[in-house]
Order: structure tokens, then C-alpha cells, then sequence
């Protein structure tokens, strides 16, 4: 399995070379540099900008010059941010997003897990409808809309929780919720759907005419095949909320790098976009490879060589 | 027993001085919401205003704003003006100081000048400098730095030449372009010198902390000169990009002063919030500019009026802006010292006047219900500029008949096609650096290049810049810029709209809040209770 994983890794990297290629050339199709303000600058003055920041040199020349750079480690500065390093705004943005996110996936997989169990056992029951309604509306309410009326309740009504910013643990609670909502429902959905199919199956009903405890035979066997759909959801959902959520980032005013997915982009800021954009291509391929690696840890049927 | 007694009473009188001498000396901490996070804190290389407001609490610059927004000494304590106005002698303070402990001299003032107007710094505001002598041909490369009218007669003398008499200088130096920077930590740090721990400011705070798109925390400055009279100990700084959520967050008490208010919060804040609620007048302009180089609106300037004469102001502002904003009959706003406002010939007619004259003049164009005029308005995103182009829209047809498509763009691709000059008509805005006209007017000469998007092109107009920039007698000057203005709203390459509010929503805690029309409110005269 290790060799597999190597081996894996390194057909990932043509990937990762057309990623950056197509991220570099699309990004200056669109019309407006990063220096366009509406203070308009001399003639000069802008040329002196452009020759600091390499931008007056030919395309495939810039392209080779970046890659020289970045396999140095050196992802250059923000051009909207002058006075950070791209690598400077995403090392220290990352543990905020990575902490959020991290958390609202756990959150999300553990009651979404549980939801999604508990209503394949009472299939077509009172708690099945109530389970799928709850995720149905997880699923449907935009974060854009469960964000602010979070902070009006808990923030400004009942005043248990702060508004927005962050530093303390109680800054923590409702982003956390505003992002997790919507996974919690995709997970009970995905589980409760393969929870139903692997329960009909001959192991499993071999388990219970052994007499084992429902809950063994839940937990120890059921559960195992039936997280492989989960699995496959999970990975790149995991790159998606690690690396942050814009809206709730900029709701709640967390110092986050999802925001720079946006943001960088509408401010032409092509050294930042395409920084953001390695680190997310990097992520998705290594949780895809992670979750193709679990399947094998999952069914003892998937064999690698 | 009772001595015992009395001296556990003085024991405790004693414990208790103690916990209130040290409760006075617990920090004040002022929070302040700021709008989007700074692109930098280099001064010579800044543009916008969040960060203007930060670099305003850091440094000093020979002058510095006074509570209500107009110049006053800073770093210099005196100054002597040479009878022809070319020559500006500044006496620095004595105490004057660095965050460090080093004295703030001349060549400072010479060293930032010159890194100011260096084509090397690629600075925005460069040219606002253009008054001192040589100051645009070292920002056009033509000449080395040290060619700059600026000299360190001695430590705590600058001498400052200018090329022709100035008399708005004294404002021109309260902008942080003009301001120093500590030449040993920008040399020994290069671009690194702006970060906490490594710059050195000489103003009332000094960079303890920075967290990109969290928080920007300021200590007080032991070295500043007045640090006495500086009350508040720490003030942080908080990039609020959604409005909405900085005004939720002034509610929730988590902050005590927010950069702007929501507009459709504004008839809530005036009810329930009276005494938070602050709306003053700001320096600047919105308006639409019309493309002069598209006909048929570029040679017709009484289809032009008409468009200007059929927008109900009023009602803009009352029922579509209501952010108290003033309707605009001029281009430069109210608050310029010795300038008297040029307001268009129709600002004292009622509406309904107004859209008679439109109608006829929109008719003598040769337009009528069965051949309409077709317009174009390109606005950058935002509901706000969407609001008040459909208003307008509407206005323009139910009076006239006018068939308005709406284009909106990006803000990158807005600029983009303004400067292509890629539009019929664009919504803009003009917000002033210094207390000036020229500041407004300059905009439009015919030599400003993609600045002067209408591409307005009136030789009259040109000359009286020209001359009211050479001119010596200020109230002269004020005379020639305001007949340059009369020209410039007789031609209409643009229609004013409405002139800018600052809203804020201020703690009642906040002491020494004074409105003023530059926005720029600087920590150092607040307190809190």
C-alpha cells in the first residue's frame, strides 16, 4: 500500500503542472491589472510598477520565472496585500481556516453519522421524516442567510455568544455551527442511504442470526461499508472546508484563507490566486489519495498492488 | 484593641487606595471597525483610506489634522513663508521623536521627500507633491532625487522650494505622502519595514501587533511628544468588509466606533440609537461623467442639460440614498476655505421647472416618444449604484422618454472600460485629498489622460488651471478656479448628483469625537469614560 501511495503521488504531478499552467494564463485573461485604481497613476510611475513586479515581461516568460520560484519555495509577494508574502498570508490564515473547519467536519460526522444510523434502523418511521426534513433544510438554506440570523439570535437578541471576530473560544461556536449545518445533512443523507443497503445485506444478517448485540453488529460490521460512500464525499469536502468558506469568514470576521479564494481574484492579485490555488489543488489530491487509501482499511475486498 | 482596630482600618484604607490606584492604571482600549484590510502601511506607498486612518494614529508629519479636520502643527512647530510664497522654512519641534528614541530631524523629512517622489517607490500620491520644485520631472524620471526643492538647513530646520506660489502647501503637507519614514529601519528591512517589531513611527502609536483580515493593534508611543495628552493606551483596528456585520457588532458592544453605517439602517440607527449615530459631511462627489468622444451626447451639450435637469435630486436622496446625503448642483463641494460654490443655473428652480426645461430642450435635440434617446450607464457592482441607476432610469423616462440599459461590471473591469473610455455614461465618484478645488477641477484638464475619462477638452478652461496654479494672490486664484468650474458645469461632461455624508455609528463612551469633512478622525484627541 505504501508503494501504491508513492506511486500515486507522483502521477499527481502532470496534474498539478496543468493546474498551475491553466491557473497562470486564464487569470490574465481578464480584463484589469492589479494596479488599476481609480486615482489614476502617471505613465511612469506605472511602468516603474510593472517592471518591479515582473509584469512587463513576456507571458511564457513570467510563467517560467514563477515556477523557477516556486520550486525555491518562493511564492513571491501579494500584490494587493503589499506588504505580506503570499506564503506569509497563507501559512498564517491556514490553522485559522484549518481549526474551523476541522471542526465542523467532526461536528458534522459525528451527528450527521449518528443522524443518518439512527434513521436507516427506523426507516420509513416518525424519526426517518424528521431526520430527512432536518437535512433537506441543512442542505436547501444558503450560509449566507444561517450566518447572519446565528449572530442576530445568539449574538444580539440573547447575547450568549459574540458577533463576530476572533482570539477567544466563544468566537469559535457559531462559525462552526454556520459551516457545519450543511454537512451535517449531506452526511445523515449519504449514511443513511448506505446504512439502509449494507443492513440488507448477508453478513450482516448473519451477524444478527448469530445473536450478536444490535449495537455490535451496528457499529463493527454495518458501519465499516457502509462509511464508503461517506469516505468518497468526505475527501474532497474536507479540502473545500479546511481551506475555508468565504461567506462565513467574512460574517463573522475570521483572519481565514477562504476569503483569499474571492478576494484575490477580484483584485487581480495573481500571485496570491495562484498560491491559493496550488494549496487547494495540493490538498484535493491528497485527500482524494487518503480516502482511496481508507477504502482499503474500509473493505477488506479492495486490494492494491 | 482600638490601636489594633485603627490600624487595620488604616491597613485597609491603604489596600483600598492600592486596588484603586491600580484600577486607574488599567489600560483603555478603544475598538474601531475600519472598513476593508490595509493593502500597506507604508505611508509613502498607500492610497486608501482604512489605511490612511491607521497611519494617521502612527506617524506625524510637519503637520497633522486638528480634531476638526483642518491643518495643524505637527512635527513642526512654526513656520515662515518667504513674500513670494516659494519658500516655506519649517522649525521642527525639540522634542520631536522616533518610537525609538532618535530625534526627528530635517533629513528625515529630506530622506522620505525624496523616497516619495522617487520613481523607484512607484508611489500613487507622488504627484500631489508636484508643487515642489522638480518634484514631476523626478517622478517622470527625468531628473535624480536630489534635484528635490527640499533641504536640511539644520537638524530641526527644512527648507522647502516650490515652483511657483502654493497656497493650499499647508494642506498638501497634513497628506501622509509628505510624511517620514526612520531611513535606518526602511534601509536595514526594505520592504520587511512596515511589520510589528521592525517599524519605527514617530506619531502618537507605535505597530505592537497584525493580524491580516483580524485585528491591527496600536501601543502608545512613549516618545511622542504630547504622549501626555494621549489618553487612550491601545486602539485596535478592525477590517469590517460586510457593513452589515460591523453595525451588529457596534450593537453587540464589540466595537465602539464603525467605519460606515448600512443604509437601510439608517432610519433605525436615527430612532433607536439617536446619540450613537453620527452623519456629517464628507469631502466628496458622486456623479455620472459622459462620454465626450460618443455621440450623441458628445456634441449636444442642451441633451446633456436636459439629462441633468431630469433627475429629481430631492427624491434621490430622501427616499432611494436616505443617508442625509445633499442633492449636488456644483462639482466641488461645500468646505473649501475662501471658495465660493459654483452651483448650475437650475439649482434654484423646483423640479417641476426643471423638467419642463428638459423637455424642451430634449425635443429642440430632435427626440420624441416615437425616437427616443438610447442610453447606456455603466456602474461598478453594487445595489447601492444599481439603486440609484434605476431611479434615475425612471426619472429619465417617465420626463423625457429616455430608453437607459444598465451595465454593470466588476470593479476591475469597471475601471478597465472608464479608462478604455469603453461607456456612454459611467457612474463615478470623486472623494478629495486635500482641502482645495484644484483637487476637483484638475481632474478634467484636457492633459489628464485616462484621469479625465469624459475627455473634456475646453482650452478656457485649461488656461485658467494653468494660470490659477502660477497664481501668487490666493483670493485671486480662488476668483480663477471658480470661473474654471462656471465653464466646466456650462459644458456638463458631467452630472453632479450628490455630495457625500460620513456615517458612523460612535459609543456614547467615546469623548472628543468632532465631525469634520475630511473623515479622518485621529485617536490621539479621544478618550474614553
Amino acid at each position: 500500500m505504501f508503494q501504491y501511495a508513492i506511486r500515486r503521488l507522483f502521477g499527481t504531478l502532470p496534474t498539478l503542472l496543468l493546474i498551475i499552467a491553466l491557473a497562470f494564463f486564464m487569470m490574465r485573461l481578464a480584463p484589469g491589472g492589479p494596479f488599476d485604481k481609480e486615482r489614476k497613476v502617471t505613465a511612469e510611475v506605472e511602468a516603474n510598477l510593472m517592471a518591479a513586479y515582473h509584469l512587463d515581461e513576456p507571458l511564457p516568460m513570467q510563467f517560467v520565472r514563477y515556477l523557477g520560484n516556486i520550486l525555491r519555495g518562493d511564492f513571491g509577494p501579494s500584490f494587493q496585500y503589499k506588504d505580506f508574502t503570499v506564503t506569509e498570508l497563507i501559512w498564517g490564515g491556514f490553522p485559522t481556516s484549518l481549526k474551523i473547519g476541522g471542526m465542523a467536519i467532526l461536528l458534522a460526522a459525528m451527528i450527521g453519522l449518528t443522524l443518518g444510523t439512527l434513521a436507516a434502523l427506523k426507516q420509513n418511521s416518525a424519526i426517518d421524516y424528521a431526520v430527512m426534513a432536518l437535512a433537506m433544510t441543512g442542505i436547501t438554506i444558503p450560509n449566507f442567510v444561517v450566518a447572519p440570523v446565528l449572530t442576530l439570535v445568539f449574538g444580539l437578541w440573547l447575547s450568549w455568544l459574540p458577533v463576530g471576530g476572533w482570539g477567544s473560544w466563544s468566537q469559535v461556536i457559531l462559525p462552526t455551527v454556520a459551516l457545519g449545518l450543511p454537512q451535517i445533512a449531506a452526511i445523515a443523507r449519504l449514511t443513511r442511504g448506505s446504512m439502509i443497503e449494507v443492513l440488507r445485506s448477508n453478513y450482516v444478517r448473519t451477524a444478527r442470526a448469530k445473536g450478536l448485540p444490535e449495537h455490535i453488529a451496528i457499529t463493527r460490521h454495518a458501519m465499516r461499508a457502509a462509511m464508503v460512500p461517506v469516505v468518497s464525499y468526505m475527501g474532497p469536502a474536507v479540502a473545500g472546508i479546511i481551506t475555508g468558506s468565504v461567506i462565513i469568514e467574512q460574517i463573522f470576521s475570521i483572519p481565514g484563507i477562504g476569503r483569499y479564494f474571492v478576494q484575490a481574484a477580484l483584485n487581480r492579485d495573481y500571485t496570491l490566486v495562484m498560491g491559493v490555488t496550488i494549496f487547494y489543488g495540493l490538498l484535493i489530491i491528497l485527500f482524494n489519495l487518503a480516502v482511496d487509501l481508507m477504502y482499503g482499511l474500509l473493505d477488506p475486498r479492495v486490494r492494491y498492488d | 484593641m482600638t490601636m489594633a482596630f485603627t490600624r487595620l482600618r488604616l491597613a485597609a484604607i491603604a489596600g483600598a487606595f492600592a486596588l484603586a490606584a491600580t484600577g486607574a492604571q488599567a489600560e483603555t482600549v478603544l475598538h474601531r471597525g475600519n472598513g476593508a484590510e490595509p493593502e500597506t502601511l507604508d505611508h509613502h506607498k498607500s492610497t486608501g483610506v482604512t489605511e490612511a486612518n491607521i497611519i494617521y494614529d502612527l506617524q506625524e508629519g510637519l503637520l497633522v489634522f486638528s480634531p476638526n479636520g483642518e491643518p495643524a502643527p505637527g512635527a513642526a512647530e512654526s513656520w515662515d513663508i518667504s513674500d513670494d510664497g516659494k519658500v516655506y522654512t519649517f522649525h521642527l519641534r525639540a522634542d520631536a521623536k522616533w518610537s525609538n528614541g532618535d530625534d526627528v530631524t530635517a533629513e528625515d523629512f529630506v530622506y522620505s521627500l525624496r523616497r516619495a517622489v522617487d520613481p523607484a517607490t512607484a508611489s500613487d500620491y507622488a504627484p500631489i507633491l508636484g508643487p515642489i520644485l522638480n518634484a514631476e520631472d523626478i517622478i517622470a524620471g527625468k531628473m535624480p532625487t536630489d534635484q528635490l526643492g527640499a533641504e536640511a538647513v539644520d537638524a530641526k530646520t527644512l527648507k522647502v522650494t516650490l515652483k511657483a506660489s502654493t497656497p493650499y502647501f499647508l494642506g498638501l503637507m497634513v497628506h501622509h505622502i509628505s510624511w517620514p519614514v526612520h531611513k535606518a529601519t526602511v534601509e536595514k528591512f526594505g520592504a520587511d519595514w512596515t511589520k510589528p517589531g521592525n517599524m519605527v513611527s514617530d506619531g502618537p502609536y507605535m505597530l505592537a501587533e497584525w493580524v491580516p483580515q483580524s485585528k491591527i493593534v496600536l501601543k502608545k508611543n512613549p516618545y511622542f511628544h504630547d504622549a501626555a495628552n494621549v489618553k487612550i493606551d491601545t486602539v485596535i483596528y478592525y477590517p469590517t468588509e460586510d457593513i452589515g456585520e460591523e453595525f451588529k457588532r457596534f450593537r453587540a458592544g464589540e466595537l465602539d466606533m464603525t467605519y460606515s453605517v448600512p443604509t437601510d439602517q439608517v432610519k433605525w440607527a436615527e430612532k433607536n440609537m439617536p446619540n450613537e449615530y453620527r452623519n456629517s459631511p464628507y469631502f466628496g462627489t458622486y456623479y455620472y461623467v459622459i462620454n465626450l468622444t460618443r455621440e450623441p451626447l458628445a456634441s449636444n451639450v442642451n441633451l446633456r442639460k436636459a439629462l441633468a435637469l431630469a433627475i429629481d435630486r430631492d427624491l434621490l436622496v430622501n427616499k432611494i440614498t436616505q443617508g442625509g446625503e445633499q442633492p449636488a448642483y456644483e462639482w466641488v463641494p461645500p468646505g473649501v476655505p475662501g471658495y465660493e460654490q459654483q452651483p448650475v443655473d437650475f439649482a434654484s428652480m423646483t423640479q417641476k421647472e426643471r423638467n419642463e426645461l428638459a423637455k424642451k430642450l430634449y425635443a429642440e435635440a430632435g427626440y420624441s416618444a416615437d425616437n427616443p434617446l438610447k442610453v447606456q450607464v455603466l456602474h461598478n457592482t453594487s445595489e447601492r449604484h444599481r439603486k440609484i441607476a434605476i431611479a434615475i432610469a425612471s426619472m429619465w423616462k417617465k420626463t423625457l422618454g429616455v430608453d437607459m440599459t444598465l451595465t454593470n461590471q466588476e470593479w476591475k473591469v469597471y475601471l478597465d472600460s472608464r479608462d478604455k473610455k469603453d461607456f456612454q455614461i459611467a457612474r463615478a465618484a470623486w472623494i478629495g485629498d486635500y482641502m482645495d478645488a484644484s483637487n476637483f477641477l484638475d481632474l478634467f484638464v484636457s492633459t489628464a489622460g485616462e484621469r479625465n475619462d469624459a475627455g473634456y477638452n475646453n482650452p478656457k478652461f485649461d488656461e485658467l488651471l494653468n494660470a490659477a496654479s502660477l497664481n501668487p494672490d490666493p483670493a485671486a486664484r480662488q476668483k480663477q478656479l471658480e470661473e474654471a468650474e462656471r465653464i466646466f458645469l456650462t459644458d456638463l461632461p458631467i452630472i453632479p448628483i450628490y455630495h457625500y455624508r460620513n456615517l458612523n455609528m460612535i459609543s456614547t463612551k467615546v469623548k472628543g469625537w468632532v465631525p469634520n469633512v475630511m473623515g479622518f478622525n485621529l485617536t490621539r484627541y479621544l478618550s474614553l469614560e
